[in-house]
């Protein structure tokens, strides 16, 4: 199962590396991982996500726990929760492509953010999904280069994470 | 100001060996007299001295070496002390600040290269800093599932010219860093109950208990419930060895009874030791019928292996402390008929295979066997020695027939298993208790991979005693070769290319012993132990073909699936 984990670390040289190294050392894998420090200068938050049964998910925590520099821990997936992606997408448009493309942008509520003869340049915002679904959506043929930020993601309603 | 901290953490000995970055922290040592440093041969000996100093008195052991080829040599020390919980604090040279990131010479990214292997690691980025991070780092090496902690400090931040107000923090807080003391009650009340209701209980304790100073209070336990007891591999002295409910060391090379006793138990106290996978065999077929409590500091030891069916995270003493007192004010007692018969049915497993009941290997031989050698050291010593190890055959033979009665008395590299531990280990331990007698059992192989430390044993008069059990291979890896690959015995033997440790011995200044006759080996062992201010090398020679048993049936074997001899099994 796909896990949210969103994590406040100190904001010490190595403490990225420490957490990023406790995932290869002990054979979990990581899909994404964003990193930025918060409105405490001292604390970065740090959101990844991973995927493994419930054990694998218990013993990352742990681990994760364990970690001098680790303050707190969240697994956004037990509660409800918001996700967000961004992605910066060039395709292809030319010809009659070019209104498809931008119907589709419209669609999935993105914007272009810049053009050329030949190419737009898209931003789409929203869940890992919706984002898999824009990609599906205009194709792989038209696809030129994708940059994606990785996921963040917060609890709904009052729960916080934070000291 | 590094050294001033260390004297005001009370550090009394430092395990080093100097180098370019490191040297103003040397000088520095030189012009104090409160902080002792002793100056090992290879920097992983120095690794090993601390962790055998710490392992034997319980504080913490102190390290330092210099930047570069310093740093990577002390690698392999590191790693074992952070395999067996060992509390250590590493301090390790660096190249001066604006080299960092050039490829300096002897500069190396230490605080990269141990990152997999500390609990915890600091790099100095100014001066003023450094009493606070010495603070933090023995409060995090000692407190908690101990670890060790490296520090890792650019030369120039040494120099004596950098100065500023010092002062030596009294106490540290770390907001991420809160580790587990109490453990929840409702829980230990559920482990009670579990304990007392049990008709087949086993009590199954490791390394843990030995490091959390609980020993006395496994043994109140023990002895208030009549349950039997199983030390793991490092967690032997826990309880004492010639204690009546002890039924030897479980695991991969443990006993019969303990291993049977485990796999057919209906209720396992396991109590700081971590299911590894050389005590479970395969974890599908463990201890079918079991119901397991687990207590232990460290939350992500439990469940990791095996589910423990009531969790206690906290520390042993607190944790077992709080069972005694529970046990001692409950109503209900143990199932004295059912305890009755699960002792007959365990002095029977006993009687049938237990390596104590008697002897399991062939005492009528001529040549001499490596087990008698340890039970002729148990008697010369009186079963009171500190006994340091190094890794193989000799290792599981010392664990098997030193009846350690006493916790910290067994000294061993139990999880990263590292051959070269012993002689530096026992250095450690001499260091810390100068009366002491200490042994170092060894082989020709392991012995080999530190024997230049004798040189340091003659410069700090450190009376070691090294016994060699000499069969001229690598026993353990020729065992499996002889099990598994058909007696291949693919580099496993030294074809006459051994030294005379006799006189290598001599040669460091030292006595050495040969013993090549079995009657011959109590009264040399006799002679070696009388030579209270020497250091004796007993080079005993045994016989090469013995193997360890028992030693559990793999892959896909349970705890119950052992071989017995080379004929036997269950």
């Amino acid at each position: 199962m796909r896990r949210i984990i969103s994590v406040l670390v100190e904001n010490a040289p190595g403490a990225l590396s420490r957490v990023v190294g406790l995932f290869s050392q002990r054979g979990y894998n990581i899909e994404s991982l964003t990193v930025a420090p918060t409105e405490d200068e001292t604390l970065s938050r740090l959101t990844l996500t991973t995927l493994g049964d419930d054990h694998k998910i218990e013993q990352i925590t742990k681990h994760l726990n364990k970690l001098i520099d680790v303050v707190k821990l969240v697994d956004l997936t037990e509660g409800s929760h918001i996700e967000r992606e961004l992605m910066l997408i060039k395709v292809k448009a030319s010809g009659a492509q070019r209104a498809e493309v931008k119907r589709c942008v419209d669609i999935f509520r993105g914007q272009i953010v810049d053009v050329t003869s030949t190419l737009y340049t898209i931003q789409i915002t929203g869940a890992s999904d919706k984002l898999d679904a824009f990609l599906q959506a205009v194709g792989d043929a038209s696809i030129i280069e994708v940059v994606r930020t990785g996921v963040c993601g917060i609890s709904r309603g009052e729960k916080v994470l934070s000291l | 100001m590094l050294i001033r901290a260390l004297k005001d953490e009370g550090v009394e000995f430092v395990f080093g060996y100097p180098g370019g970055a490191a040297l103003h922290i040397y000088d520095a040592i030189f012009r104090q007299s409160d902080v002792k440093h002793i100056l090992v041969r290879h920097e992983q000996a120095a690794t090993h001295a601390a962790d055998g100093y710490a392992r034997a008195t319980g504080k913490v052991g102190t390290v330092l070496v210099t930047s570069g080829p310093g740093a990577t040599n002390a690698i392999t020390g590191i790693a074992t002390a952070y395999m067996d919980s060992i509390p250590m604090v590493v301090i390790s040279g660096q190249v001066q600040s604006h080299l960092i990131g050039e490829d300096a010479f002897q500069e190396t990214d230490m605080v990269g290269i141990s990152r997999p292997i500390v609990k915890h690691s600091f790099m100095i980025k100014h001066a003023s800093e450094i009493p606070e991070i010495v603070k933090k780092a023995y409060y995090i090496a000692a407190t908690g599932r101990p670890g060790p902690v490296v520090i890792d400090v650019p030369k120039d931040l040494t120099h004596p010219a950098y100065t500023f107000p010092y002062e030596y923090p009294e106490k540290v807080k770390l907001r991420s860093y809160t580790p587990a003391t109490r453990g929840h009650s409702g829980q230990i009340k559920k482990a009670v109950q579990l304990l007392l209701g049990a008709k087949r209980p086993i009590i199954y304790s490791g390394g843990g208990v030995v490091q959390g100073n609980a020993s006395h209070l496994l043994k109140e336990l023990v002895d208030l419930l009549n349950y039997p007891v199983t030390n793991t591999l490092m967690g032997l002295g826990a309880y004492p060895g010639t204690g009546k409910n002890f039924l030897g060391m479980l695991g991969m090379h443990g006993t019969y009874e303990a291993n049977t006793a485990m796999h057919h138990s209906d209720v396992i106290l396991a109590v700081g030791a971590r299911f590894d996978d050389r005590v479970t065999n395969t974890v599908s077929k463990f201890c079918p019928n079991a119901k397991i409590i687990h207590i232990d500091i460290d939350p992500a030891s439990i469940s990791k292996t095996v589910t423990a069916d009531v969790p206690i995270v906290g520390a042993v003493d607190s944790v077992l402390g709080e069972m005694l007192a529970l046990i001692k004010d409950s109503d209900e007692k143990p199932d004295a008929e059912a305890l009755a018969s699960w002792w007959g049915q365990i002095n029977d497993w006993r009687e049938r295979h237990g390596i104590y009941t008697q002897n399991r290997f062939d005492t009528s031989s001529d040549k001499i066997k490596p087990q008698e050698v340890i039970q002729a050291i148990w008697e010369v010593t009186k079963g009171d020695a500190y006994v340091t190890s190094d890794v193989g055959q000799h290792q599981m033979f010392a664990a098997q027939y030193y009846l350690f009665d006493k916790p910290r008395r067994w000294i061993n590299s139990g999880g990263l298993g590292t051959m070269g531990f012993g002689l530096p280990a026992a250095m450690g331990v001499q260091m810390a208790d100068r009366d002491a007698t200490v042994v170092c059992v060894t082989g020709e192989g392991s012995i080999q991979m530190c024997i230049q430390e004798l040189s340091t044993c003659t410069q700090y008069h450190l009376p070691v005693k090294v016994i060699c059990l000499n069969n001229q291979a690598l026993g353990m890896v020729r065992q499996w070769q002889d099990m598994q690959y058909s007696s291949r015995y693919a580099e496993s033997l030294y074809e006459d290319s051994l030294p005379d440790f006799v006189k290598l011995a001599e040669a460091y200044g030292h006595v050495g012993i040969r013993v090549t006759k079995k009657e011959e080996l109590k009264a040399k062992l006799a002679e070696c132990f009388a030579l209270k201010d020497r250091v004796v090398f007993m080079d005993i020679m045994v016989d090469q073909s013995e193997h360890v048993y028992p030693m559990h049936v793999a892959p896909n074997g349970s705890m119950r699936d052992m071989l017995l001899s080379k004929t036997e099994r269950t």
